[in-house]
């Protein structure tokens, strides 16, 4: 087998865990990891949460343990710009490097405000680049406005409460993390801030973040004018795929694939944050931006771009999670809106676990610091639990809970 | 096999107890709890998906 040729491109989680599994199932022919950013492969939902509390920066493994344990060849701040499937070679720059088999892991570039390219103290929060100006602003005691109610918006201004510091968050719209969780939990999410002194104003847009050569004031469409010396933008990610323009895959808000991660060019795999597969738990395509598909998406990509004969499809019930204050908030499964019901606990409350029906099918869990329950709902909904099961195992527990 | 668990990097997300729930189980308080000391040849499987599905590296098996 020795002579065969693994290319992976996007050095994070994905393609971490892409080079990780090659070697583990055996693979002795060469590996490529290449990436954009000059850094080793880090991790990054520690970037908004305990780095910005002061902790280390995350990182994975050390460079001696991918080239030499690993026998990974890095090729680290070189983006990769071109890939031809007929020829089965991926450009970078200048270089080209031939495959039989690829991963493509380039993952999600953060969304930026429009307008604010020249002013400093502007960021998204996306990579350790990021994390450090943000960290830095928040060191200096930044007022601070986060545009975007969502998870990382969030985990950025618990960061900033967390030091006592003004924060504001604009969200455009009337209700936060509507797609993420839904009307009536997002606002059960969103009430966190008001109790933890966090000014968050919900429907009203950004007019213009204004200031000469740094920002002084973010300007609402509502005419409200917010001091600032820190604005920190949490308005999506977009998978990067501009690299792939012309390579004649299917893209559509990801690298499309079918259940196996399997892109349709021969030997050519995604995984982890660009690819929007057919997930069998579900029935339906679906691009995740979670920790944890990243990672074993990552593994299966290589696993399978190494023996496409053998290719085994990647079915998961979606799992992420985000700390706020000092509160967890966890989810899992799709946020269905047929019908959510709160099913232990109170929405108003500092705990509570909600239920999502699609059909008569159990769909999806969330909880607010309901650490011990949450990934039981998982295991039931892996399962394919009907709404029922999920309402009497949701009983059970009750039950136990007040006997006990 | 024992299973030995990192305390100081565990951050109780749970992966591990969705991954292998005769084993691993969380508690109300975030806490990781061990469900038993020694894995079962039945169970290995799922620990060590658990072991790789760690988000903080904070799992290890031990003869
Ligand atoms: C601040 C933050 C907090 C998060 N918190 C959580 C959380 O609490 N829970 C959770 O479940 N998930 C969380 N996530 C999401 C999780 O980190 C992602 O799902 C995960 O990083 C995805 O991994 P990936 O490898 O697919 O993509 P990415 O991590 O986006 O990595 C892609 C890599 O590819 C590189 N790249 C891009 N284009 C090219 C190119 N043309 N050539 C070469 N390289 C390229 C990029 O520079 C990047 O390094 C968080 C994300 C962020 C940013
Ligand atoms: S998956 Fe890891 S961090 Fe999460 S509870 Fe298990 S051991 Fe702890």
């Amino acid at each position: 087998m020795s002579g065969r040729r693994l290319v992976v491109v996007g050095a994070s989680l994905a393609g971490l865990r892409a080079v990780e599994a090659a070697r583990k199932s055996g693979f002795d022919g060469s590996v490529v990891l290449i990436g954009a950013e000059p850094h080793l492969p880090y991790d990054r939902p520690p970037l908004s949460k305990a780095f910005l509390d002061g902790a280390g920066l995350p990182a994975f493994r050390t460079e001696e343990v991918l080239r030499d344990e690993l026998g990974v060849r890095l090729v680290l701040g070189a983006p990769a710009t071109a890939l031809d499937t007929a020829a089965r070679v991926v450009t970078a720059g200048e270089r080209e490097f031939g495959y039989d088999a690829l991963v493509i892991a380039t993952g999600a570039a953060a969304r930026t405000l429009p307008g604010t390219g020249g002013l400093t103290g502007v960021h998204t929060l996306r990579t350790r680049d990021d994390a450090l100006a943000v960290r830095s602003a928040l060191d200096d005691g930044a007022r601070t406005v986060v545009v975007g109610a969502g998870f990382i918006g969030s985990e950025v201004a618990s960061a900033a409460r967390k030091r006592g510091l003004d924060v504001t968050i604009v969200e455009a719209l009337p209700t936060p993390l509507v797609r993420a969780v839904g009307e009536t939990m997002g606002r059960a999410c969103g009430a966190l801030h008001a109790r933890n002194g966090t000014d968050l104003r919900c429907g009203t847009g950004v007019a213009a973040v204004e200031g000469d050569g740094r920002v002084e004031r973010v300007r609402l469409t509502d005419g409200t004018v917010l001091p600032a010396d820190l604005v920190v933008a949490g308005i999506g990610a977009v998978p990067a795929t501009g690299w792939l323009a012309g390579a004649g895959l299917s893209l559509d808000d990801g690298v499309v694939c079918d259940e196996t991660l399997f892109t349709g060019a021969p030997g050519v795999y995604a995984a982890g944050d660009v690819a929007r597969w057919h997930n069998p738990a579900f029935g339906r395509h679906m691009r995740l931006e979670h920790w944890t598909s990243a990672a074993e998406q990552g593994a299966t990509a290589a696993r399978n771009a190494l023996d496409p004969a053998n290719a085994k499809p990647y079915s998961t019930v979606p799992y992420f999670w985000s700390d706020w204050y000092d509160s967890r908030i966890q989810f899992v499964g799709v946020p269905a809106t047929e019908e959510v019901r709160v099913v232990d606990g109170d929405p108003g409350g500092d705990r509570f676990v909600a239920l999502y029906r699609e059909g008569d099918r159990l769909a999806g869990a969330l909880t607010l610091n309901g650490q011990t329950q949450i990934m039981k709902y998982r295991a039931l909904i892996m399962r394919g639990a009907s709404w029922a099961d999920g309402l009497e195992f949701a009983d059970r527990r009750r039950s136990a809970l007040e006997t006990a | 096999m024992k299973i030995i668990v990192d305390r100081s990097a565990c951050t109780g997300l749970g992966i591990c107890e969705s991954l292998a729930p005769n084993c691993f189980e969380v508690d109300d308080a975030g806490d990781l709890i061990l469900l038993t000391e020694t894995v079962s040849d039945e169970d290995l499987d799922g620990v060590r998906q658990a072991i790789e599905g760690c988000p903080t590296e904070a799992l290890r098996l031990e003869p």
